[in-house]
């Protein structure tokens, strides 16, 4: 019974920080119709940004929390301004081209990323300092839950409620949302449909590069391969919500994490990335537009 | 013309290619450096994985993202055909490569039927979800080497073999989606509920799409097994098929002859950039992004290399 909670607390860790970034794929889904295969990778970059952050401002030597947050939030400067410049160079010109021909630039991107960072960062895993020392913050029904987790629960809910609070409370969040049902549109309402585009990637790559560097503290080994799984489950994570749909990243994401603990804990490890699909087919096969996605009527 | 004397005609050239091709194996095999043989027998593998993806993707407009898993059913089951009878004859290979085929096809059955509800980018994920699951699957069957890999597969394909299917693989599905009845193909890609209601059974040709492109990528493992000796599911990962994806995009979605062509440049392109050593494969996805900026509608666009001239070639 104690090692189910703590199971579950494990997989809802992983589960927050795949529900961070499969929220980047849905909103990228969103505006452009892109399964943004670079995205996996920008996550990447956050924990990569991170580790070399805090050793350049000091904090690996004087670990604290405010150091660790003003690491996270300086790393999630730097992915927004990656994303920015990824969207800018590589999927904007070909936003009136064939769909495919913006998916295989996606691909491109993401190895360039992905040896681009081990020519830079090299091949070897790095150790990611521990800014914050793991200590037990309380126990529920016989699982210990680590400051760290708490951290990560916390961290990952205000970003959440900050997306929310964006996307449904302020103009520029209602001009995403209008972009999302017709871009063409919403160009006609006057919107800059551009500037939002910018804006999706550069709010999606922040809050993957938030989640690099909460994994950076949990999983300290980080190398320039490891958003390439992470990235892939996130996105099934956005498909099993219903992509597009907010709280359905967020539950795709938190179920994809804890399903996944389970399986490795208590069936097989081997079978650990496979559970993550079995989980998707058999949800398609159901509903086949996900959780939560609205089923749309092919107009004729 | 009698049906018969038709039939040799029209086959008589590519009876003649595959007779040459064959000749020509017989040489290159013994002669060619190893290196070299080898990048030349894997541009043939890759284009009859290109050709038969592009069937699916390119020509019937479904998005799959499992060729891989194809492709490891075919190489793991014609290596253990071959493996575990004893068969280390030239004579096995073609049984071998059918029984390869012929499972990835009951798989491509298999997939292509649960997960032809589902649309676009679900569609693309599935298939990237099955084709997970069967390595994931054959990782752990250790009666195949498990996470060990398989050895000890008799070499028995070589360059004549290899592209004496590319061959077959190419005129097959350019026989099957240029005649009458594959116009059906291009028409679920262009408009599927359109298709629907010009009468097209739109499910059996889906179906179809998927088995054959399926068989072919089954066949091209089965090549690829008796070709290197030695299998491993870390070859057969979610990046081979998106390595194959790219194929066919950077070809051209529909032109089988432009993808043919994307796999060689795509095969020896990074084996060019050996030069630029750790900074290779970044060279290699800076040309690719540059290649899909300039060229978005892939190489050849819908177009196809053929005798006649480039316009009038097959027109959709």
């Amino acid at each position: 019974m104690d090692q189910l909670a703590q199971q579950l607390v494990n997989g809802l860790a992983w589960g927050s920080i795949y529900a961070l970034i499969a929220l980047g794929y849905t909103m990228v889904y969103g505006v452009l119709r892109l399964i943004n295969f670079a995205h996996g990778d920008v996550y990447m970059v956050g924990a990569m940004s991170a580790f070399y952050l805090a050793h350049a401002l000091g904090f690996a030597a004087a670990p604290s929390l405010p150091g660790f947050v003003i690491v996270m939030a300086l790393s999630m400067v730097v992915c927004a301004l990656l994303g920015a410049l990824i969207e800018r160079a590589a999927y904007r010109p070909l936003r009136r081209q064939p769909r495919w021909a913006m998916l295989t630039t996606a691909i491109g991107v993401s190895m360039l990323l992905e040896f681009g960072g081990q020519a830079v960062f090299g091949a070897d895993p790095k150790f990611f300092p521990q800014l914050i020392e793991s200590a037990p913050a309380f126990r529920i029904a016989g699982a210990v839950v680590t400051n760290i987790d708490l951290l990560i629960f916390t961290v990952s809910l205000l970003l959440m409620l900050g997306l929310r609070w964006f996307v449904y409370r302020t103009r520029a969040g209602m001009a995403l949302r209008a972009v999302s049902v017709n871009v063409d549109a919403a160009a006609l309402m006057g919107i800059n449909v551009d500037t939002i585009i910018a804006m999706t990637f550069m709010i999606g790559s922040a809050l993957a590069a938030a989640a690099g560097a909460m994994v950076g503290l949990r999983n300290p080994k980080i190398e320039p391969l490891m958003g390439l799984m992470p990235g892939i489950k996130a996105f099934v994570a956005a498909v099993l919500g219903g992509i597009g749909n907010f709280p359905g990243a967020v539950a795709g994401g938190l179920l994809m994490g804890v399903s996944e603990t389970l399986v490795a804990a208590y069936i097989s490890s081997t079978y650990r990335d496979a559970v993550a699909f079995v989980i998707l087919i058999a949800v398609l096969l159901v509903r086949p537009t996900g959780l939560f996605g609205s089923v749309t009527v092919e107009k004729v | 013309m009698s049906g018969l004397a038709f039939m040799v005609r029209r086959n008589a050239p590519l009876a003649l290619v595959l007779v040459g091709l064959g000749l020509l194996g017989v040489g290159l095999d013994r002669w060619l450096n190893a290196y070299y043989l080898q990048i030349v027998v894997l541009i043939g593998i890759n284009i009859i994985l290109a050709v038969s993806l592009n069937l699916i993707n390119g020509i019937t407009g479904q998005f799959s993202l499992g060729h891989a898993g194809f492709l490891a059913i075919g190489a793991y089951v014609s290596a253990a055909t071959t493996r575990f009878a004893g068969l280390s004859s030239e004579a096995a290979l073609p049984v071998a490569l059918l029984a390869g085929g012929g499972a990835a096809a009951v798989a491509g059955l298999a997939v292509g039927i649960p997960t032809l509800r589902l649309r676009g980018d679900y569609l693309a994920i599935a298939t990237l979800g099955f084709g997970e699951i069967i390595r994931v699957v054959i990782l752990n069957t250790e009666a195949v080497g498990g996470a060990r890999g398989m050895g000890g597969i008799p070499i028995l394909a070589g360059f004549g073999s290899v592209y004496a299917c590319a061959a077959l693989c190419l005129v097959m599905i350019w026989r099957l989606v240029y005649s009458p009845r594959g116009t059906a193909f291009f028409a679920i890609r262009e408009d599927e509920v359109a298709a629907a209601a010009m009468g097209i059974d739109t499910t059996r040709y889906k179906i179809l799409a998927f088995t054959v492109g399926a068989f072919w990528a089954g066949l091209a493992g089965g090549l690829l097994a008796h070709f290197i000796g030695y299998l491993h599911t870390n070859s057969f990962t979610f990046l081979r098929s998106v390595e194959i994806v790219v194929m066919v995009v950077l070809g051209g979605l529909g032109s089988l002859t432009g993808c043919a062509l994307a796999a060689a440049i795509l095969t020896i392109l990074p084996e060019l950039l050996r030069f630029g050593a750790e900074y290779r494969m970044v060279i290699y996805s800076l040309l690719l992004i540059a290649i899909m900026l300039t060229r978005p509608s892939g190489l050849m666009g819908g177009r196809e290399i053929s005798w006649r001239s480039w316009s009038s070639t097959p027109a959709r």
